[in-house]
């Protein structure tokens, strides 16, 4: 594929060609991004529809078909909302004001470089990726904080505050659930790390890494200010936390961020604990013609596996009723971090014995 | 030239940026810039392909250190005014600290110790050299001790900080998290079986 781009734009230089073909991947991931999380708020709002026995919207058609109800919604919404005015609130900060929006989606975009879709499909293959993910996911505060501030007002205030306290607690707890996996695969690189679940589905580091999967999720969810954890929005309390005095394109791009963050925290513990792209049974009717490609190996695991915590994130929020402040602390620093750290302390062990039946083949030892 | 071009731009970022904390008014300003410094010189040490350092760096200090820092200065009201009142009577002793501490650095980046004469420069090692495992190697076998050492450093400044701002046991009468969780249905709610005079039987 790549090569056959290069031949194609043969007539430019090499690195200007290189610029092309990097900037077309990107958008190969950006586009088909920006339509799952546009359509993801339908999904958000049929599913906790249904899940309060009513129809969640259904209104909206492409061209007055009547069997498309609802789908043109999130199009209608992404109209509405970049017609709307900008509101710059009286006092406040506004340099900062119009850049939260920016910083806030910046990072939620840019961990997207290094996840690996399948074997082969990854814009960029390095071996620092876990780092990078870490490094990326924590800086997605700062937009919240950073509009909180600049808002001038007390809820935003509010909210900010409540934000930065809760990401830095549970970012701890998930980057000692991301220690386990590391020492389990032996690797940064995150497609080292599918590779090293490589089996079956009792072989995915989903089973012997249990506790730190949960955590990892959990924290996952707390990380994107999701419900039940969602005291930084807090309507119920603090109006809409951060965001209240956004309007328009800036309350939009706050909006895109939080559910790209949903996606990129469902890819990643796809990755990481259910074997990215990789089959649960590769042997199964391999000789098939379409039925084997179906249970092979293959991009469509990843998204299928992608699929179902994202729709975790949504049931979350369906049924879950918000947690009190203190509750949060306690959860993040007095019973997820205790639980990273005996399971840290085992699956090193397991892994130097080479306990079977998971790290009997491990190739972790570093040779000095 | 690419190289270069990079190089200087993230050079000028990080000039600019730590320039505009000590010079800027708004104490948040100040910290956002350092945040761009820290960025920039992580963008210089991906250049000098040190990649875990410079993930290092936005991971804890961006991600973690400057989070607490905007915490702790948003919350605070400084007020600049007073802040700068006693300027002209502190110059001299800074003076006195700026010039000293310039002797210093200069000394020890100066041509007798520093720069391509005395450390020859490291060759590329290409994108197959893996930082991140180098480092880790290093750290746990020839500087175990001092790297044990730091650590144990690092655990008595927690406790040390903790130790001076804990005030004692507990005097407010918040709820116990620890005891709300063990609370279960059948010790708080009674269902008892209620009819008005009109429920037909």
């Amino acid at each position: 594929m790549t090569e056959f781009l290069y031949n194609l734009l043969s007539f430019l230089p090499t690195p200007l060609a290189t610029v092309l073909i990097v900037l077309l991947k990107i958008l190969l991931i950006l586009l088909p991004l920006m339509v799952s999380v546009a359509y993801l708020t339908l999904l958000e709002r049929k599913v906790i529809g249904y899940m309060q026995v009513r129809m969640g919207p259904n209104r909206v058609t492409f061209f007055g078909i009547k069997f498309l109800g609802g789908l043109g919604q999130p199009i209608a919404d992404a109209f509405k909302l970049l017609m709307k005015e900008i509101v710059i609130p009286n006092g406040a900060d506004k340099v900062l004001f119009l850049l939260a929006p920016i910083v806030a989606l910046a990072p939620a975009l840019a961990a997207w470089a290094v996840v690996p879709f399948g074997s082969e499909i990854v814009l960029t293959n390095i071996n620092a990726g876990l780092l990078y993910i870490l490094a990326l996911t924590s800086l997605g505060v700062y937009g919240i904080i950073i509009a909180g501030w600049a808002s001038n007002s007390k809820y935003a205030f509010l909210g900010a505050m409540r934000s930065a306290a809760q990401i830095v607690s549970y970012e701890i707890a998930m980057g000692f659930a991301l220690v386990g996996v590391l020492v389990a695969a032996g690797s940064l690189n995150l497609g080292e790390i599918v590779e090293a679940q490589r089996g079956n589905v009792l072989t995915w580091f989903w089973l012997p890494l249990f506790p730190l999967f949960l955590i990892y999720f959990i924290s996952g969810v707390a990380e994107t200010n999701r419900a039940p954890f969602d005291v930084t929005e807090g309507e119920s309390e603090i109006v809409a936390g951060f965001h209240v005095e956004y309007a328009g394109m800036g309350f939009a791009l706050f909006f895109l961020a939080e559910y790209a963050n949903i996606i990129l925290i469902s890819g990643l513990t796809a990755v990481m604990f259910l074997g990215g792209w990789m089959s649960p049974w590769p042997a199964f009717m391999a000789a098939w013609p379409v039925v084997g490609t179906f249970f092979g190996d293959g991009i469509h695991w990843f998204v299928f596996k992608l699929s179902l915590f994202v729709f975790l994130f949504l049931w979350f929020r369906a049924t879950f009723p918000r947690y009190r402040y203190d509750q949060i602390m306690r959860l993040g620093w007095k019973v997820f971090l205790p639980i990273t750290i005996v399971w840290i302390v085992l699956i090193s062990t397991l892994v130097v014995y080479k306990i079977p039946p998971w790290f009997d083949t491990a190739t972790t030892e570093v040779t000095s | 030239m690419f190289e270069q071009t990079i190089f200087y731009l993230f050079s000028a970022g990080l000039v600019f940026a730590a320039v505009m904390v000590i010079t800027v008014r708004n104490p948040v300003h100040a910290v956002l810039f350092l945040v761009v410094a820290f960025f920039a010189s992580a963008g210089l040490w991906l250049q000098l392909e040190a990649e875990f350092l410079a993930i290092a760096l936005v991971l804890v200090y961006v991600g973690a250190v400057m989070v607490l820092f905007l915490f702790v200065v948003m919350m605070l009201d400084i007020n600049i005014a007073v802040v700068r009142e006693g300027f002209a009577r502190y110059v001299p002793i800074a003076g006195a600290v700026a010039v000293l501490m310039l002797a210093a650095i200069g000394t020890v980046l100066g041509r007798d110790h520093f720069g391509l004469a005395q450390v020859a420069a490291p060759g590329p090692v290409g994108p197959e050299h893996e930082n991140t495992a180098e480092l880790g190697r290093v750290l746990y076998t020839q500087y175990v001790l001092p790297f044990e050492v730091a650590s144990v450093v690092l655990l008595v400044a927690i406790i040390a900080a903790i130790a001076l701002t804990l005030r004692g046991t507990r005097q407010s009468k918040a709820p116990r998290p620890e005891h709300q969780v063990l609370a279960n249905s059948r010790e708080r709610v009674r269902l008892v079986k209620a009819m008005s005079p009109e429920t037909p039987e």
